[in-house]
């Protein structure tokens, strides 16, 4: 056995132990962190395919950003989880059924599976031979997919966005300070020199 | 020597186990988002084991927009999710009726 295969089958059985646990785990905390230990080992599996430039995007957008963003809400929100677990029994054999039978059909799809012959004279992008997986993907990003690129940053704006006004809330129950109104002061309105009679007051 | 069919197999049990998730938290909108990223993991998989094998590079630039995509519905679905909770105290999914839908 070659290091690249014992690799490859730890980089599996954590992945799909990550996604296992994920999903079974009764905390939603050790929730968020089985799933960062499952994109974490994907990405080592992108190494092995070759794709390194994929491999560390998903650690930086899902685990730097996405796991990272799961972890705050999970924590903010002050949820009964115990609550919300309590009838997972029931969906359970629901959900069994209904997954093995995806898992057959998808081995059936399997069994009759095949590159066509015509496949390797169908490249939309061969991967080029003489330089590294990176520069690659960028030539062909900044060339020929450069809308596409630029579309998915405005994806990104729209959700930067969104979520921005979705939970901004401008609170009126509380005092803030106002720093233009501060400046614009003017001292001769805002003080009066009084002249007090003696034993008289105001 | 690693296979195709390799990393398709663990990209299919990863795929079953995000909607094997979805069943089983029927109640837990947070664990249904994260098993939405589970299942959109099995098919970034797929599409990078395609392109590898393939020497296709097309395979790797989708696997990108596709990872663009997932976080942004993750970071709308998350404010979705605090706004929700702000107002009505709860995250249980049969409690968002508030449409009467």
């Amino acid at each position: 056995m070659t290091a690249a295969t014992l690799a490859f089958y730890l980089f599996a059985i954590s992945t799909i132990t990550g996604g296992l646990f994920t999903v079974i785990s009764r905390n939603p905390v050790h929730s968020v962190l089985w799933l960062i230990l499952s994109f974490l080992s994907a990405a080592g599996l992108f190494v092995l395919l070759g794709a390194e430039f994929v491999a560390m995007l998903l650690i930086i957008v899902y685990v730097g950003a996405v796991a990272v963003l799961f972890l705050f809400v999970v924590m903010m929100l002050d949820v009964d989880f115990a609550q919300l677990k309590a009838e997972m029994t029931k969906y359970l054999p629901l959900g069994l059924l209904i997954g093995v039978v995806i898992l057959m059909q998808l081995t059936i799809a399997f069994g009759v599976w095949g590159f066509s012959p015509e496949a390797q004279n169908n490249l939309a992008a061969a991967t080029p031979t003489d330089v590294h997986n990176t520069a690659a993907l960028g030539q062909l990003i900044y060339d020929q997919y450069f809308l596409l690129f630029q579309l998915a940053g405005l994806i990104l704006l729209v959700a930067m966005i969104g979520a921005i006004v979705l939970t901004l809330r401008h609170r009126t129950d509380i005092k803030r300070q106002n720093i233009v109104e501060q400046i614009l002061r003017d001292p001769e309105e805002q003080m009066d020199v009084i002249d007090v009679k003696p034993g008289q007051g105001l | 020597m690693i296979g195709l069919e390799h990393y398709l197999a663990v990209a299919a049990t990863l795929f079953v186990i995000g909607i094997f998730g979805l069943f089983l938290n029927r109640k837990n909108v947070i664990i249904l988002l994260m098993s939405i990223e589970l299942m959109l993991l099995a098919v970034n998989i797929n599409l990078v084991a395609f392109s590898s094998f393939l020497g296709d590079l097309v395979g790797q630039v989708f696997t990108l927009f596709v990872l663009t995509v997932a976080a942004a519905e993750a970071a709308i679905g998350l404010a979705i999710l605090v706004c929700f909770f702000r107002n009505r105290g709860t995250i249980a999914v049969e409690d968002v009726n508030v449409m009467k839908g």
